[in-house]
Protein backbone atom coordinates (compact mmCIF):
# COMPACT_ATOMS: atom_id res chain seq x y z
CA UNK A 1 0.00 0.00 0.00
CA UNK A 2 2.92 2.32 0.49
CA UNK A 3 4.35 2.04 -2.45
CA UNK A 4 1.28 2.96 -4.19
CA UNK A 5 1.35 5.79 -2.57
CA UNK A 6 4.48 6.92 -3.08
CA UNK A 7 4.25 6.31 -6.82
CA UNK A 8 0.47 7.83 -7.18
CA UNK A 9 2.53 11.21 -5.44
CA UNK A 10 5.54 10.77 -8.29
CA UNK A 11 2.66 10.60 -10.67
CA UNK A 12 0.53 13.85 -9.65
CA UNK A 13 4.29 15.50 -9.52
CA UNK A 14 5.22 14.53 -13.11
CA UNK A 15 2.05 16.49 -14.25
CA UNK A 16 2.84 18.93 -11.60
CA UNK A 17 5.86 19.93 -13.92
CA UNK A 18 4.47 19.24 -17.19
CA UNK A 19 1.97 21.77 -15.85
CA UNK A 20 4.54 24.13 -14.99
CA UNK A 21 6.57 23.74 -18.18
CA UNK A 22 2.94 24.46 -20.24
CA UNK A 23 2.04 27.82 -18.59
CA UNK A 24 3.84 30.18 -20.20
CA UNK A 25 2.85 28.29 -23.51
CA UNK A 26 -1.14 28.96 -22.59
CA UNK A 27 -0.30 32.77 -21.24
CA UNK A 28 0.66 33.05 -24.54
CA UNK A 29 -1.97 31.79 -26.83
CA UNK A 30 -4.63 33.21 -24.40
CA UNK A 31 -2.67 36.87 -24.78
CA UNK A 32 -3.06 36.51 -28.32
CA UNK A 33 -6.60 37.19 -27.89
CA UNK A 34 -6.62 39.93 -25.52
CA UNK A 35 -8.31 43.20 -26.71
CA UNK A 36 -5.73 45.22 -25.02
CA UNK A 37 -5.87 49.35 -25.00
CA UNK A 38 -2.03 49.59 -24.23
CA UNK A 39 1.07 48.61 -24.92
CA UNK A 40 1.44 46.10 -22.30
CA UNK A 41 0.41 43.34 -22.46
CA UNK A 42 -0.24 41.83 -19.15
CA UNK A 43 -4.07 41.90 -17.86
CA UNK A 44 -6.64 40.52 -19.55
CA UNK A 45 -9.21 42.96 -21.21
CA UNK A 46 -12.04 40.90 -23.37
CA UNK A 47 -11.90 38.48 -26.25
CA UNK A 48 -10.71 39.43 -29.63
CA UNK A 49 -9.32 38.10 -33.19
CA UNK A 50 -8.25 41.61 -34.21
CA UNK A 51 -4.57 40.33 -33.77
CA UNK A 52 -5.23 37.30 -36.02
CA UNK A 53 -6.70 39.62 -38.65
CA UNK A 54 -3.83 42.08 -38.07
CA UNK A 55 -1.35 39.22 -38.34
CA UNK A 56 1.00 41.00 -40.44
CA UNK A 57 -0.09 44.60 -40.23
CA UNK A 58 3.66 45.49 -38.13
CA UNK A 59 6.22 45.08 -41.11
CA UNK A 60 9.43 44.70 -38.95
CA UNK A 61 7.79 41.95 -37.75
CA UNK A 62 6.68 40.15 -40.73
CA UNK A 63 9.92 40.99 -42.30
CA UNK A 64 11.80 39.28 -39.20
CA UNK A 65 9.62 36.68 -39.92
CA UNK A 66 10.27 36.07 -43.24
CA UNK A 67 14.03 36.57 -42.70
CA UNK A 68 13.84 33.76 -39.69
CA UNK A 69 12.12 31.11 -42.34
CA UNK A 70 14.68 31.93 -45.16
CA UNK A 71 17.98 31.49 -43.05
CA UNK A 72 16.31 28.21 -41.49
CA UNK A 73 15.82 26.71 -44.92
CA UNK A 74 19.08 27.25 -46.42
CA UNK A 75 20.74 26.56 -43.04
CA UNK A 76 19.16 23.67 -42.88
CA UNK A 77 19.56 22.25 -46.50
CA UNK A 78 23.30 22.76 -45.96
CA UNK A 79 23.81 21.42 -42.24
CA UNK A 80 21.85 18.13 -43.34
CA UNK A 81 23.90 17.63 -46.49
CA UNK A 82 27.51 18.71 -44.42
CA UNK A 83 26.15 16.79 -41.70
CA UNK A 84 24.86 13.72 -43.23
CA UNK A 85 28.11 13.08 -45.22
CA UNK A 86 30.42 13.66 -41.75
CA UNK A 87 28.03 11.37 -40.18
CA UNK A 88 28.64 8.33 -42.89
CA UNK A 89 32.57 9.19 -42.62
CA UNK A 90 32.71 8.66 -38.80
CA UNK A 91 29.47 6.57 -38.64
CA UNK A 92 31.32 3.86 -41.09
CA UNK A 93 34.76 4.16 -41.60
CA UNK A 94 38.00 3.82 -39.42
CA UNK A 95 40.24 6.76 -40.82
CA UNK A 96 43.24 8.76 -39.97
CA UNK A 97 41.69 12.29 -38.70
CA UNK A 98 38.48 10.24 -36.97
CA UNK A 99 39.40 11.12 -33.48
CA UNK A 100 40.43 14.35 -34.77
CA UNK A 101 36.66 15.01 -36.41
CA UNK A 102 34.85 13.98 -33.52
CA UNK A 103 36.65 15.93 -31.44
CA UNK A 104 35.77 18.87 -33.47
CA UNK A 105 31.81 17.22 -33.46
CA UNK A 106 31.71 17.44 -29.65
CA UNK A 107 33.60 20.67 -29.32
CA UNK A 108 30.63 22.54 -31.90
CA UNK A 109 28.07 20.68 -29.76
CA UNK A 110 29.88 22.11 -26.68
CA UNK A 111 31.07 25.58 -27.45
CA UNK A 112 28.96 27.99 -25.37
CA UNK A 113 26.75 29.82 -27.74
CA UNK A 114 27.96 33.17 -26.85
CA UNK A 115 31.63 31.75 -27.29
CA UNK A 116 30.70 30.61 -30.97
CA UNK A 117 29.01 34.03 -31.81
CA UNK A 118 31.74 36.10 -30.32
CA UNK A 119 34.45 34.01 -31.80
CA UNK A 120 32.55 34.25 -35.30
CA UNK A 121 31.80 38.17 -35.10
CA UNK A 122 36.32 38.21 -34.29
CA UNK A 123 36.24 36.57 -37.51
CA UNK A 124 33.91 38.65 -39.54
CA UNK A 125 35.44 42.16 -37.75
CA UNK A 126 39.42 41.13 -39.30
CA UNK A 127 38.14 39.55 -42.52
CA UNK A 128 35.88 43.05 -43.00
CA UNK A 129 33.04 40.77 -43.68
CA UNK A 130 29.75 42.61 -43.94
CA UNK A 131 27.10 41.15 -41.26
CA UNK A 132 23.66 40.09 -42.46
CA UNK A 133 21.45 37.08 -44.00
CA UNK A 134 25.15 35.13 -44.99
CA UNK A 135 26.70 35.69 -42.08
CA UNK A 136 23.53 34.28 -39.70
CA UNK A 137 23.27 31.29 -42.39
CA UNK A 138 27.11 30.45 -41.82
CA UNK A 139 26.77 30.64 -38.01
CA UNK A 140 23.34 28.45 -38.15
CA UNK A 141 24.89 25.81 -40.28
CA UNK A 142 27.90 25.29 -37.89
CA UNK A 143 25.99 25.07 -34.72
CA UNK A 144 23.12 22.61 -36.83
CA UNK A 145 25.95 21.08 -38.46
CA UNK A 146 27.16 18.46 -35.31
CA UNK A 147 23.79 17.51 -34.08
CA UNK A 148 23.07 15.90 -37.69
CA UNK A 149 26.26 14.52 -37.77
CA UNK A 150 25.49 13.05 -34.09
CA UNK A 151 22.07 11.68 -34.97
CA UNK A 152 22.60 10.27 -38.72
CA UNK A 153 25.87 8.88 -37.17
CA UNK A 154 23.59 6.69 -35.21
CA UNK A 155 22.00 5.30 -37.06
CA UNK A 156 24.99 4.38 -39.83
CA UNK A 157 26.34 2.29 -36.77
CA UNK A 158 23.74 -0.16 -36.85
CA UNK A 159 23.73 0.22 -40.48
CA UNK A 160 24.32 -3.75 -41.64
CA UNK A 161 27.00 -3.37 -44.28
CA UNK A 162 26.16 -7.04 -46.09
CA UNK A 163 22.80 -5.42 -47.63
CA UNK A 164 25.24 -2.62 -49.30
CA UNK A 165 27.15 -5.59 -50.50
CA UNK A 166 24.07 -7.18 -51.66
CA UNK A 167 23.62 -4.24 -53.48
CA UNK A 168 27.18 -4.06 -55.24
CA UNK A 169 26.96 -7.50 -55.94
CA UNK A 170 23.45 -7.48 -58.02
CA UNK A 171 25.03 -4.41 -59.84
CA UNK A 172 24.93 -1.56 -58.46
CA UNK A 173 27.34 1.44 -58.55
CA UNK A 174 28.63 3.42 -56.11
CA UNK A 175 25.97 6.08 -56.41
CA UNK A 176 23.08 3.68 -57.00
CA UNK A 177 24.08 1.78 -53.35
CA UNK A 178 23.67 5.22 -52.08
CA UNK A 179 20.56 6.29 -53.57
CA UNK A 180 18.93 3.20 -53.20
CA UNK A 181 20.07 0.98 -50.22
CA UNK A 182 22.23 4.02 -47.86
CA UNK A 183 20.16 6.57 -47.87
CA UNK A 184 16.59 4.94 -47.53
CA UNK A 185 17.96 2.96 -44.26
CA UNK A 186 20.11 6.18 -42.59
CA UNK A 187 17.09 8.54 -43.53
CA UNK A 188 15.07 8.55 -40.11
CA UNK A 189 18.50 9.83 -38.48
CA UNK A 190 18.33 12.52 -41.70
CA UNK A 191 15.21 13.92 -41.21
CA UNK A 192 15.53 13.95 -37.48
CA UNK A 193 18.75 15.88 -37.94
CA UNK A 194 17.30 18.39 -40.36
CA UNK A 195 14.17 19.06 -38.11
CA UNK A 196 16.42 19.42 -34.89
CA UNK A 197 18.90 21.53 -37.58
CA UNK A 198 15.40 23.91 -38.46
CA UNK A 199 13.91 24.21 -35.00
CA UNK A 200 17.68 25.49 -33.65
CA UNK A 201 17.90 27.91 -36.32
CA UNK A 202 14.57 29.26 -36.41
CA UNK A 203 15.03 29.47 -32.14
CA UNK A 204 18.06 31.02 -32.10
CA UNK A 205 18.97 34.47 -30.28
CA UNK A 206 22.36 33.96 -28.79
CA UNK A 207 24.66 33.30 -31.62
CA UNK A 208 22.24 35.41 -34.05
CA UNK A 209 22.61 38.82 -31.77
CA UNK A 210 26.90 38.84 -32.36
CA UNK A 211 26.50 38.12 -36.82
CA UNK A 212 23.69 39.98 -37.66
CA UNK A 213 24.37 43.03 -38.79
CA UNK A 214 20.88 45.40 -38.63
CA UNK A 215 19.56 41.97 -40.29
CA UNK A 216 16.55 41.10 -37.34
CA UNK A 217 15.13 37.42 -37.39
CA UNK A 218 11.82 36.44 -35.26
CA UNK A 219 13.45 36.39 -31.93
CA UNK A 220 15.52 39.22 -32.25
CA UNK A 221 12.45 41.93 -33.30
CA UNK A 222 11.26 40.57 -30.11
CA UNK A 223 14.04 40.97 -27.21
CA UNK A 224 14.12 44.29 -29.00
CA UNK A 225 10.61 45.09 -28.48
CA UNK A 226 10.63 43.75 -24.58
CA UNK A 227 11.38 47.64 -23.31
CA UNK A 228 8.54 49.75 -25.32
CA UNK A 229 6.16 46.61 -24.86
CA UNK A 230 5.06 43.23 -27.01
CA UNK A 231 2.65 43.72 -29.63
CA UNK A 232 -0.34 40.83 -29.60
CA UNK A 233 0.88 39.74 -32.74
CA UNK A 234 3.69 38.28 -31.78
CA UNK A 235 1.90 36.02 -29.47
CA UNK A 236 -0.73 34.83 -32.39
CA UNK A 237 2.77 34.11 -34.29
CA UNK A 238 4.42 32.13 -31.65
CA UNK A 239 0.56 30.31 -31.45
CA UNK A 240 0.46 29.60 -35.01
CA UNK A 241 4.27 28.21 -35.03
CA UNK A 242 3.51 26.12 -31.88
CA UNK A 243 0.51 24.43 -33.47
CA UNK A 244 2.08 24.05 -36.69
CA UNK A 245 5.31 22.20 -34.74
CA UNK A 246 3.00 20.42 -32.54
CA UNK A 247 1.21 18.85 -35.56
CA UNK A 248 3.76 18.09 -37.61
CA UNK A 249 5.57 16.13 -34.30
CA UNK A 250 2.10 14.34 -33.86
CA UNK A 251 1.42 13.34 -37.76
CA UNK A 252 4.91 12.22 -37.75
CA UNK A 253 4.71 9.79 -34.62
CA UNK A 254 1.03 8.19 -35.59
CA UNK A 255 3.39 7.45 -38.89
CA UNK A 256 6.15 6.10 -37.45
CA UNK A 257 3.89 3.91 -35.50
CA UNK A 258 1.72 2.97 -38.39
CA UNK A 259 4.99 1.60 -39.74
CA UNK A 260 5.84 0.22 -36.68
CA UNK A 261 2.62 -1.91 -36.63
CA UNK A 262 2.86 -3.16 -40.57
CA UNK B 1 36.10 5.78 -54.13
CA UNK B 2 37.46 2.84 -52.16
CA UNK B 3 39.75 4.01 -49.27
CA UNK B 4 39.58 7.68 -49.68
CA UNK B 5 36.33 7.44 -49.40
CA UNK B 6 35.86 8.76 -45.99
CA UNK B 7 38.10 11.42 -46.68
CA UNK B 8 35.92 12.95 -49.49
CA UNK B 9 32.97 12.10 -46.92
CA UNK B 10 34.12 14.41 -44.31
CA UNK B 11 36.11 17.28 -46.50
CA UNK B 12 33.32 19.17 -46.63
CA UNK B 13 32.35 19.26 -43.21
CA UNK B 14 36.24 19.70 -41.87
CA UNK B 15 36.57 22.70 -44.19
CA UNK B 16 32.62 24.49 -42.55
CA UNK B 17 34.27 23.20 -39.04
CA UNK B 18 37.76 24.58 -40.10
CA UNK B 19 36.72 27.75 -41.30
CA UNK B 20 34.28 28.72 -38.86
CA UNK B 21 34.74 27.20 -35.50
CA UNK B 22 38.82 26.84 -35.50
CA UNK B 23 39.61 29.74 -36.98
CA UNK B 24 37.18 31.80 -35.11
CA UNK B 25 38.34 30.65 -32.23
CA UNK B 26 41.96 31.19 -32.57
CA UNK B 27 40.83 34.83 -34.09
CA UNK B 28 39.56 35.22 -30.59
CA UNK B 29 42.54 34.42 -28.72
CA UNK B 30 44.49 36.35 -30.90
CA UNK B 31 41.98 39.37 -30.73
CA UNK B 32 42.26 38.90 -26.88
CA UNK B 33 45.95 39.71 -26.37
CA UNK B 34 46.18 42.95 -28.67
CA UNK B 35 45.62 46.65 -27.59
CA UNK B 36 43.68 49.42 -28.95
CA UNK B 37 40.23 51.07 -29.52
CA UNK B 38 38.02 50.85 -32.35
CA UNK B 39 38.91 54.28 -33.69
CA UNK B 40 42.31 53.82 -33.63
CA UNK B 41 42.72 50.34 -34.60
CA UNK B 42 43.84 47.34 -32.23
CA UNK B 43 47.35 46.29 -32.39
CA UNK B 44 48.66 43.01 -31.33
CA UNK B 45 50.74 43.75 -28.31
CA UNK B 46 50.81 39.86 -26.70
CA UNK B 47 49.80 41.76 -23.67
CA UNK B 48 47.90 39.59 -21.31
CA UNK B 49 46.80 42.77 -19.57
CA UNK B 50 43.31 41.93 -20.96
CA UNK B 51 42.57 38.81 -19.24
CA UNK B 52 43.58 40.63 -15.68
CA UNK B 53 41.91 43.89 -16.16
CA UNK B 54 38.60 41.94 -17.46
CA UNK B 55 38.33 39.73 -14.66
CA UNK B 56 39.12 42.27 -12.36
CA UNK B 57 36.51 44.52 -13.74
CA UNK B 58 33.96 41.98 -13.59
CA UNK B 59 34.72 39.15 -11.09
CA UNK B 60 31.17 39.65 -9.90
CA UNK B 61 29.56 39.06 -12.45
CA UNK B 62 31.83 36.13 -12.96
CA UNK B 63 31.18 34.41 -9.88
CA UNK B 64 27.51 35.28 -10.01
CA UNK B 65 26.83 33.59 -13.05
CA UNK B 66 28.55 29.98 -12.23
CA UNK B 67 26.92 30.50 -8.90
CA UNK B 68 23.35 31.16 -10.73
CA UNK B 69 24.49 28.57 -12.86
CA UNK B 70 25.43 26.25 -10.29
CA UNK B 71 22.09 26.61 -8.78
CA UNK B 72 20.33 26.28 -11.08
CA UNK B 73 22.03 22.67 -12.62
CA UNK B 74 21.09 21.86 -8.74
CA UNK B 75 17.47 22.69 -8.71
CA UNK B 76 17.03 20.91 -12.35
CA UNK B 77 18.28 17.64 -11.38
CA UNK B 78 16.39 17.42 -8.17
CA UNK B 79 13.37 18.50 -9.93
CA UNK B 80 13.86 16.78 -12.86
CA UNK B 81 14.98 13.49 -11.94
CA UNK B 82 12.19 12.80 -10.22
CA UNK B 83 10.17 13.09 -13.10
CA UNK B 84 12.62 10.95 -15.32
CA UNK B 85 12.28 7.49 -12.78
CA UNK B 86 8.33 8.03 -12.65
CA UNK B 87 8.13 7.76 -16.52
CA UNK B 88 10.65 5.18 -17.06
CA UNK B 89 9.49 3.07 -14.72
CA UNK B 90 5.86 3.53 -14.31
CA UNK B 91 4.99 5.67 -17.78
CA UNK B 92 3.83 2.09 -19.38
CA UNK B 93 2.78 2.45 -22.77
CA UNK B 94 2.23 6.02 -22.67
CA UNK B 95 6.09 7.20 -21.78
CA UNK B 96 6.31 8.40 -25.52
CA UNK B 97 3.12 10.93 -24.39
CA UNK B 98 4.82 12.03 -21.65
CA UNK B 99 7.78 13.14 -23.05
CA UNK B 100 6.01 14.74 -26.07
CA UNK B 101 4.41 16.67 -23.14
CA UNK B 102 7.18 17.40 -21.98
CA UNK B 103 8.97 18.95 -25.30
CA UNK B 104 5.74 20.56 -26.07
CA UNK B 105 7.13 23.91 -24.93
CA UNK B 106 10.37 23.73 -27.06
CA UNK B 107 7.92 24.25 -29.48
CA UNK B 108 7.76 27.88 -29.00
CA UNK B 109 10.78 29.99 -29.12
CA UNK B 110 12.96 30.12 -26.01
CA UNK B 111 13.06 34.26 -25.93
CA UNK B 112 9.28 34.17 -26.14
CA UNK B 113 8.98 31.55 -23.45
CA UNK B 114 11.53 33.62 -20.91
CA UNK B 115 8.67 36.75 -22.18
CA UNK B 116 5.60 34.74 -21.46
CA UNK B 117 7.36 34.05 -17.88
CA UNK B 118 7.89 38.03 -17.99
CA UNK B 119 4.49 38.54 -18.11
CA UNK B 120 3.49 35.98 -15.57
CA UNK B 121 5.38 37.21 -13.17
CA UNK B 122 4.74 41.37 -13.60
CA UNK B 123 4.00 42.82 -10.48
CA UNK B 124 0.88 44.07 -11.78
CA UNK B 125 0.23 40.94 -14.43
CA UNK B 126 -2.22 38.07 -14.20
CA UNK B 127 -0.81 35.83 -11.00
CA UNK B 128 0.41 38.55 -8.83
CA UNK B 129 -1.77 41.35 -9.97
CA UNK B 130 -5.08 39.56 -8.90
CA UNK B 131 -3.56 38.07 -5.79
CA UNK B 132 -2.97 41.41 -4.87
CA UNK B 133 -6.31 42.60 -5.73
CA UNK B 134 -7.94 39.77 -3.41
CA UNK B 135 -5.05 41.21 -0.49
CA UNK B 136 -3.43 38.01 -0.23
CA UNK B 137 -0.35 39.47 -1.34
CA UNK B 138 1.72 42.85 0.48
CA UNK B 139 1.30 45.30 -2.84
CA UNK B 140 4.99 45.99 -2.65
CA UNK B 141 5.05 41.72 -3.28
CA UNK B 142 7.39 41.12 -6.20
CA UNK B 143 9.52 38.57 -8.21
CA UNK B 144 10.52 40.24 -11.35
CA UNK B 145 14.07 41.73 -11.22
CA UNK B 146 15.12 39.13 -8.98
CA UNK B 147 17.43 36.80 -8.09
CA UNK B 148 14.68 34.38 -8.10
CA UNK B 149 13.00 35.24 -11.10
CA UNK B 150 16.75 34.81 -13.13
CA UNK B 151 17.28 31.49 -11.49
CA UNK B 152 13.51 30.00 -11.86
CA UNK B 153 13.96 31.19 -15.70
CA UNK B 154 17.00 29.72 -16.24
CA UNK B 155 15.31 26.04 -14.36
CA UNK B 156 12.37 26.61 -16.71
CA UNK B 157 14.29 26.62 -20.09
CA UNK B 158 16.64 23.99 -19.40
CA UNK B 159 14.96 21.45 -17.11
CA UNK B 160 13.79 19.16 -20.35
CA UNK B 161 17.62 18.49 -21.11
CA UNK B 162 18.04 17.68 -17.68
CA UNK B 163 15.11 15.08 -17.35
CA UNK B 164 15.97 13.52 -21.20
CA UNK B 165 19.29 11.79 -21.10
CA UNK B 166 18.72 10.68 -17.66
CA UNK B 167 15.69 9.48 -18.59
CA UNK B 168 17.39 7.53 -21.41
CA UNK B 169 19.67 5.93 -18.60
CA UNK B 170 17.15 4.77 -16.33
CA UNK B 171 15.07 3.71 -19.14
CA UNK B 172 18.05 1.03 -20.17
CA UNK B 173 17.99 -0.24 -16.35
CA UNK B 174 16.63 -4.30 -16.62
CA UNK B 175 13.58 -3.97 -14.15
CA UNK B 176 14.69 -7.38 -13.29
CA UNK B 177 18.01 -6.57 -11.69
CA UNK B 178 15.62 -4.28 -9.23
CA UNK B 179 14.14 -7.18 -8.67
CA UNK B 180 16.83 -9.10 -7.87
CA UNK B 181 17.72 -6.56 -5.29
CA UNK B 182 14.42 -7.16 -3.41
CA UNK B 183 14.54 -10.71 -3.73
CA UNK B 184 17.63 -10.53 -1.41
CA UNK B 185 15.82 -8.58 1.06
CA UNK B 186 17.23 -4.51 -0.31
CA UNK B 187 14.69 -2.18 1.07
CA UNK B 188 13.50 -0.07 -1.39
CA UNK B 189 15.61 2.93 -0.79
CA UNK B 190 18.12 0.52 -0.59
CA UNK B 191 17.60 -0.59 -4.32
CA UNK B 192 17.10 2.96 -5.50
CA UNK B 193 20.78 3.95 -3.62
CA UNK B 194 22.79 0.72 -4.34
CA UNK B 195 21.28 -0.52 -8.03
CA UNK B 196 19.40 2.41 -9.88
CA UNK B 197 20.98 5.58 -8.87
CA UNK B 198 24.52 4.15 -9.69
CA UNK B 199 23.15 2.88 -13.37
CA UNK B 200 21.75 6.30 -14.03
CA UNK B 201 25.17 8.07 -13.32
CA UNK B 202 26.11 8.67 -17.11
CA UNK B 203 22.58 9.75 -17.65
CA UNK B 204 23.00 12.51 -14.68
CA UNK B 205 26.65 12.85 -15.78
CA UNK B 206 24.74 13.86 -19.40
CA UNK B 207 22.25 16.25 -18.17
CA UNK B 208 24.65 18.22 -15.75
CA UNK B 209 26.66 18.88 -18.57
CA UNK B 210 24.16 19.83 -21.37
CA UNK B 211 22.32 22.38 -18.75
CA UNK B 212 25.29 23.99 -16.95
CA UNK B 213 26.92 25.06 -19.63
CA UNK B 214 24.29 27.05 -21.65
CA UNK B 215 22.76 27.98 -18.00
CA UNK B 216 25.61 29.62 -17.01
CA UNK B 217 26.36 31.22 -20.43
CA UNK B 218 23.05 32.82 -21.02
CA UNK B 219 22.08 36.35 -21.58
CA UNK B 220 18.30 35.97 -22.31
CA UNK B 221 17.07 35.38 -18.76
CA UNK B 222 18.95 38.15 -16.96
CA UNK B 223 18.33 40.49 -19.60
CA UNK B 224 14.45 39.79 -19.79
CA UNK B 225 13.95 38.39 -16.13
CA UNK B 226 16.66 39.89 -14.23
CA UNK B 227 16.60 44.25 -13.89
CA UNK B 228 19.60 45.70 -13.01
CA UNK B 229 21.25 44.03 -9.88
CA UNK B 230 21.30 40.58 -11.71
CA UNK B 231 23.61 41.35 -14.81
CA UNK B 232 25.26 38.08 -15.98
CA UNK B 233 28.49 37.80 -17.94
CA UNK B 234 26.51 36.76 -20.68
CA UNK B 235 25.26 40.59 -20.81
CA UNK B 236 28.27 42.19 -20.08
CA UNK B 237 30.19 39.75 -23.41
CA UNK B 238 27.29 41.02 -25.46
CA UNK B 239 27.75 44.62 -24.46
CA UNK B 240 31.12 44.85 -24.52
CA UNK B 241 31.21 43.49 -27.71
CA UNK B 242 28.31 45.02 -29.63
CA UNK B 243 27.61 48.17 -27.58
CA UNK B 244 31.11 49.43 -26.47
CA UNK B 245 32.96 47.36 -29.53
CA UNK B 246 35.62 47.05 -27.08
CA UNK B 247 36.91 43.67 -28.71
CA UNK B 248 40.20 42.91 -26.67
CA UNK B 249 38.12 43.29 -23.41
CA UNK B 250 35.01 41.15 -24.61
CA UNK B 251 37.40 38.11 -26.14
CA UNK B 252 39.48 37.73 -23.06
CA UNK B 253 36.21 37.80 -21.24
CA UNK B 254 34.79 35.00 -23.79
CA UNK B 255 37.78 32.73 -23.11
CA UNK B 256 38.04 33.33 -19.72
CA UNK B 257 34.13 31.74 -19.29
CA UNK B 258 35.03 29.25 -21.74
CA UNK B 259 38.27 27.95 -20.00
CA UNK B 260 36.62 28.22 -16.65
CA UNK B 261 33.45 25.88 -17.94
CA UNK B 262 36.13 23.58 -19.25
CA UNK B 263 38.23 23.26 -16.07
CA UNK B 264 35.03 23.01 -14.47
CA UNK B 265 33.64 20.10 -16.58
CA UNK B 266 36.60 18.54 -15.82
CA UNK B 267 37.16 18.37 -12.29
CA UNK B 268 33.63 17.48 -11.80
CA UNK B 269 33.88 14.68 -14.75
CA UNK B 270 37.32 13.73 -12.48
CA UNK B 271 35.13 13.12 -9.59
CA UNK B 272 32.62 10.97 -11.03
CA UNK B 273 35.40 8.89 -11.92
CA UNK B 274 34.71 9.16 -15.40
CA UNK B 275 38.40 9.16 -17.08
CA UNK B 276 37.35 10.30 -20.53
CA UNK B 277 35.16 13.05 -20.41
CA UNK B 278 34.61 12.78 -24.96
CA UNK B 279 33.49 9.57 -24.37
CA UNK B 280 31.31 10.01 -21.66
CA UNK B 281 29.23 12.76 -23.63
CA UNK B 282 29.17 10.70 -26.76
CA UNK B 283 27.39 8.27 -25.09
Amino acid sequence: MRIRTGDRLLHWYTWLIIGWLSLPIAVMIVFGFNDKKSKSNTSWQGFTLKWYQQLFEIQGLTQALINSIIIAVVSTILATTLGTLLGLAVGRYRFRGKGLTNFLIFAAISTPELVMGASLLSLFVSANAPRGHITIIIAHTLFSLAFVVVTVRARVVVLDPSLEEAARDLGAGTWETFRLVTLPSIMPGVAAGAMLAFALSIDDYVVTSFVNGSDLTFPLWIIGSVKVGIPAQVNVMGTLIFALGALVAVANSVAARRRAAR
Amino acid sequence: MGRRAPYWLALPGWIWLGIFLVVPIAAMASVSLTTGNLIDGFAQTLSVSNYSDAIAKYSTQLVRSLVYGGVATLLMLLLGYPVAYWIAFKGGSRKSMYLFLLLLPFFVSFVLRTISWGFLLADDGILFGTLKGWGLLPADFHVLATTVAVIGGLVYNFLPFMILPIYVALERVDPRVVEAAYDLYASRLDAFRRVVLPLSLPGVFAGVLMTFVPATADPVNAAVLGGTGNTMIGNIIQTEYLVNSNYPTASALSFTLMAVLLIGIFIYARTLGTDNVLEAAAR
